[in-house]
Parts: C-alpha cells; structure tokens; sequence
C-alpha cells in the first residue's frame, strides 16, 4: 500500500492520526449501518417474493375471471360496463426513515365509504362472471399496495446498501490502511532524524571536549 | 398529500383495474410507453404506477429516472399473456445489487 504524499513532520502526524482515528469510527459506524440494513434487506425481500408470488398467482386468477366474463358479453357491453368507475383510490405518502434511507409508506383511502362499492354499473345487463372478475381484482388491491411499498423499499434499500458496502470496503481495505502506513513512515522517520541528531550532537561534544582539553590524547 | 395509483398497460390487461378505483392509462403502442410514463411521474400525481411486464422491460431509462424518488413506485405486473418472471428476476436483481450475488433465490 502505497503511503500518502506527506511531509514527515510532528505537525502532520498529530493530523494524520485524527483523521485515522475519525475514519476508524467512520469505519464502524458504517459497518453497523450495513449490517443493520442487510438484516432488514433480507427480511423485507422475503417478504416481498412471498407477496408478488401470492399476487402474480391472484392476478392471473382475476384474469382467467376477465376471459369468462368476455366470453359470456360482448366486448362492447364489457368495455361500456367498466367505462365509467365509481371509485377511486387515493394513497397517502409518507417516508419512514430507516437508518437513513427514506422508504416509503402508503395509506390508501377511497373515494366512496363503502370499500364494497364497487361495481360502476347495475347489475340488469352483466354476467355474473364480471362480478366475480371485478370482486377478485378488488380483494387482491391491498396486496397490491403492499407491494408497491415493499419492492420500492427493497429498490431503496439496495441502492443504498451497495453505496454503505462501498464505503465500508474503501475505508477499510484503502483509508485505513493507508493511513497506518503513512503514520508508520512518519513515525519512523522521526524517530530516524531523532537518534541522527542525537549521534550527532554527541560527535560534536567529543569534539569541543577534545579542542579545549585536548582528551582524545589521554585514552 | 394525497395522490393516485395509475396502471399502464394494454387496454386487455387493465381494463378491469378501473372498476377498482385505480387510473388506467392503456398503452397498446409499445412506443409510447416511455412517454406515457415520463408523463404521469414528472406530473407526481401518482404514488404507485403500476406496469405490465412487456412495457416494464422497455422503459428501462425513464425508470432508472425515479429511482431514487420516494414516488412514483413503479412495479411490474404480469398482463393477460401471462407471466414473464420480471417480477422475480428484478428481486433477484436488488438482492444482487445489495448482496454482491444472489444468496436468496439464485
């Protein structure tokens, strides 16, 4: 690992070891965000394949309820029965913060107080096949929202926990390593530049005791 | 605030989502699928829009435009020619992107 491009000084290495002390804590701070977000990650994906494999399987169910329905109407009178719908959905946003990532959470309310009120046309001139096809799709709606909720968290979540997985791998196989090494050299160097002093200050000191008392002589 | 949840699809497959309370948008030209959706999520007037499949897969770009949105959630759904397993292979996808491989459904 290469060492940064530093001066070997005092004053750096004071600042090079607050900084390594602060991308230490960084360090772990950030892995327990990771790993906290995996553990809910995990949970939620779970979640979320259970939920899309139930509504996938109902969607089709609710679709094999169209056919029959087409097939006893006529397309027109189909198309006509279902044109103009009495009710109407309305979701209420709001963000969850979990460990910095904002999921969403999705209250639903609709337009008319009766949640069974949902048939856009009477009942003289329909097969009873369209009631079927348009009760089933309305008792699948809340799995539907929920999960519009869970997979666009699950998308958010692992946005979020590739970025934290990247920082943590890049302070710790990068940063941190770097910055020991740099701490090291500089360390190092100053101890070296330490005992060249200290060498040389006692080469000295012989030096003026020889010329003023001339002691070289007497050993 | 309050907003909507619209379907976009082939007028055969979302034909019914109407009844329910739910905006139906059909989008049986496949080219004007990307627009449509452009449309409806810059306007922000919907919480979730739902997609089937075949379109899902062909407006790659204008989706990875709301990613990070907190809304619209844009979610796959198969239409009446069956499933195509998006659904699954986008989870297995976010399990990639969050894990490095996919340690759940692989």
């Amino acid at each position: 690992m290469a060492i940064m491009n530093v001066n070997p000084t005092r004053m750096q290495l004071t600042k090079l070891k607050k900084q390594l002390a602060t991308a230490v804590r960084g360090h772990k701070m950030l892995k327990d965000k990771r790993d906290e977000l995996m553990r809910r990650f995990i949970d939620l994906v779970q979640e979320n394949k259970r939920l899309r494999d139930k509504v996938e399987h109902e969607i089709a169910e609710c679709n094999s309820h169209f056919v029959n329905a087409s097939a006893v109407m006529s397309k027109q009178a189909l198309d006509a029965s279902l044109m103009s719908p009495k009710q109407q959905i309305s979701v209420e946003v709001s963000a969850k913060n979990v460990m910095s990532v904002n999921i969403p959470e999705f209250t639903t309310s609709a337009r008319t107080n009766d949640k069974g009120d949902i048939f856009p046309y009477g009942f003289a001139f329909t097969s009873f096949e369209l009631d079927d096809a348009v009760m089933s799709l309305n008792d699948i709606l809340p799995d539907l929202i929920r999960l519009a909720e869970i997979e666009k968290s699950c998308e958010m979540m692992s946005a979020e926990i590739e970025k934290t997985r990247r920082r943590v791998n890049s302070l710790e196989h990068v940063m941190i390593p770097r910055y020991q090494e740099t701490i090291k050299y500089i360390s190092m160097k100053l101890e070296e530049n330490d005992r060249s002093s200290r060498t040389r200050l006692m080469k000295v000191k012989d030096m003026l005791l020889d010329k003023a008392h001339n002691y070289s002589g007497k050993y | 605030m309050a907003k909507n949840i619209a379907v976009i699809g082939d007028s055969e497959s979302i034909k019914g989502f109407g009844a329910i309370g739910i905006d139906i948008y059909p989008c049986d030209d496949i080219e004007n699928a990307a627009h449509l959706l452009r449309n409806l999520a810059d306007n922000d007037n919907y919480a979730v829009i739902y997609m089937t499949e075949e379109l899902f897969e062909l407006v790659e770009k204008e989706r990875n435009r709301y990613e990070n949105r907190l809304t619209p959630a844009i979610i796959p759904l198969p239409g009446v020619k069956g499933n195509t397993g998006i659904g699954s292979k986008r989870l297995s996808a976010f399990v990639e992107q969050a894990v490095g491989s996919d340690i759940l459904f692989g």
